[in-house]
């Protein structure tokens, strides 16, 4: 099979995955709606923490913004899961392991609705995070470098949610899955700076969080600039989940073709 | 009565052998919990933090308001789900007063709110939760609750009436969302600024956190006005579920 057949594929696969994520109110209100809320009443019901000695910025609303990345991420895992899901439920997938499609091809294809919803989710977060005076001390390139960052977060967390599907076959299985990625949101340094973290336990867990250091890549762009190491770690972290969740899915895919 | 009771018991049932239900009305209640206790504790050293019992039971006076307002909620997701499958409509034709009907919804939603409200409390006990009041405000306390978990259930409930649909399922719970989250939920009221200072100011949930929280220290506070408010909250759901039944009684 040629490249340039793989790359139809991927094309055409490519455009229903973004047609479909994007005519799907349900899946898309809530993914940048929800996030807004939340840093809407956050950043006015928590701004007196940064009295805190040691909270690193002035501004609650500023430090919260990135919350609102990781936060729109756990929601394409959702939306990549309900759609997988839909795709093994309605039997689309049965279908396709018919025809000479390449699984590579079916994943890339899946996903590229995922990226799309994280790229709006982005650009509205951060024209919020602009609108109501958030700064990026990074400047341009930073503000470029968070929108990366966010869609690999985006893509690590749509590879995860594709995964439980792929590997579940139902879309209950998905949403039920969706609370225990908030879980690892909320025991992240998602409300204060690690070393602002009182209790031991809730450090310990918080500091082997990955989620944390993504949280902490796209802050270090909005508080101080270009910080190598939180950069490093926030890329890490989501490199390493998407890479891990992708190779797990491909699996389930394999799995998954094989039995029908 | 009767109908109440089958009502009640077949509603507890249900939600007693099916883990679905059970977990997502306590799961986030506990989620908040974690997060906000244990990654926020560092809060009660802001300048003009004063509460004496405690960031831990601080933050339990809110989540405990929402473990029962969630059993409200939860209970009308059921109130919609009986009408999608047509169990309510069968139900309506048998029952020889429809009232017990609601009724019976709410006597699962106190059950419900009784299991967080037990969940929650012990969690919060081994996590350090310090109540300084005695058995009267506990008694206090814990009725206020209950008024929150009925006023939650008939409200939600006469949504679920008018709509018969488990689409309704949002409408029901954002109002309780965001009730319970523009309230002070992590300082008190005099920390709070911005736009959300605004908002809890005229929020009747404020009230009730702050006489929660006053319980919780042993020190009662805005007691009376929060007993009247969510009591008149309660009269008014109800007479806005009783509507609800009527609409879906036109409806059958």
């Amino acid at each position: 099979m040629s490249r340039s057949t793989v790359a139809l594929q991927v094309g055409v696969l490519a455009r229903r995955s973004i047609v479909r994520t994007l005519r799907q109110p349900a899946l898309v209100v809530p993914a940048i709606v929800f996030p807004l809320i939340l840093l809407a009443i956050s950043s006015s019901g928590l701004a007196s923490v940064t009295d805190l000695p040691g909270f690193p910025t002035d501004s609650y609303f500023q430090f919260a913004l990135a919350i609102s990345f990781v936060q729109g991420a756990l929601f394409s895992a959702n939306s990549a899961g309900t759609n997988v899901a839909s795709d093994v439920e309605s039997g689309f997938i049965n279908r396709l392991s018919l025809t000479p499609l390449r699984r590579a091809a079916l994943m890339l294809g899946q996903l590229a609705g995922i990226l799309s919803l994280g790229l709006i989710q982005a650009l509205t977060f951060i024209s919020v995070g602009l609108a109501f005076g958030a700064g990026f001390e990074s400047g341009f390139a930073g503000v470029l470098t968070i929108v990366a960052l966010s869609l690999l977060i985006s893509l690590g967390f749509g590879c995860l949610g594709a995964f439980v599907a792929l590997r579940s076959g139902s879309g209950e299985a998905v949403q039920g899955a969706f609370p225990l990625l908030f879980a690892a949101l909320f025991l992240s340094s998602m409300n204060l700076p690690r070393e602002l973290i009182e209790i031991d336990w809730f450090r310990t867990v918080a500091t082997w969080n990955p989620v944390s250091y993504m949280l902490e890549g796209i802050r270090s762009l909005m508080i101080d600039g270009w910080d190598t190491e939180a950069l490093a770690l926030g890329f890490g972290c989501a490199g390493g989940l998407a890479l891990i969740a992708l190779v797990a899915a491909s699996a389930a895919l394999r799995t998954r073709m094989v039995r029908t | 009565m009767s109908v109440a009771g089958a009502v009640g018991r077949r509603n507890i049932h249900n939600w007693l052998t099916n883990p679905a239900l059970v977990v997502p009305g306590l799961l986030f209640p506990l989620f908040f919990f974690t997060a906000f206790a244990g990654g926020l504790s560092r809060v009660d050293s802001v300048p003009g933090f004063d509460y004496g019992a405690g960031y831990t039971t601080f933050i339990y006076g809110f989540v405990l308001l929402q473990g029962a307002a969630f059993g409200g909620v939860f209970t009308a997701f059921s109130v919609a789900r009986d009408f999608e499958s047509g169990f309510s409509q069968r139900l309506m034709l048998a029952a020889g007063n429809r009232h017990g009907i609601i009724a019976g919804y709410w006597l699962a939603a106190v059950a419900r709110a009784a299991f967080n409200i037990a969940v929650i409390t012990v969690i919060a006990l081994l996590a350090g939760l310090e109540i300084d009041g005695g058995a009267v405000d506990l008694v206090g306390l814990y009725t206020l609750v209950l008024l929150v978990n009925a006023f939650a259930m008939l409200a939600g409930t006469g949504v679920a009436m008018r709509l018969r649909t488990m689409q309704a399922a949002p409408a029901v719970q954002t109002p309780f969302f965001l009730l319970l989250f523009l309230a002070p939920v992590w300082v008190p009221f005099d920390l709070l600024t911005g736009w959300v200072k605004g908002a809890a100011t005229f929020n009747p949930i404020t009230l009730v956190l702050e006489a929660n929280r006053g319980f919780l220290e042993g020190d009662p506070v805005k007691v009376l006005p929060a007993f009247l408010v969510v009591a008149a909250l309660a009269s008014l759901s109800l007479v806005w579920a009783r509507g609800g039944l009527r609409s879906a009684e036109r409806a059958a």
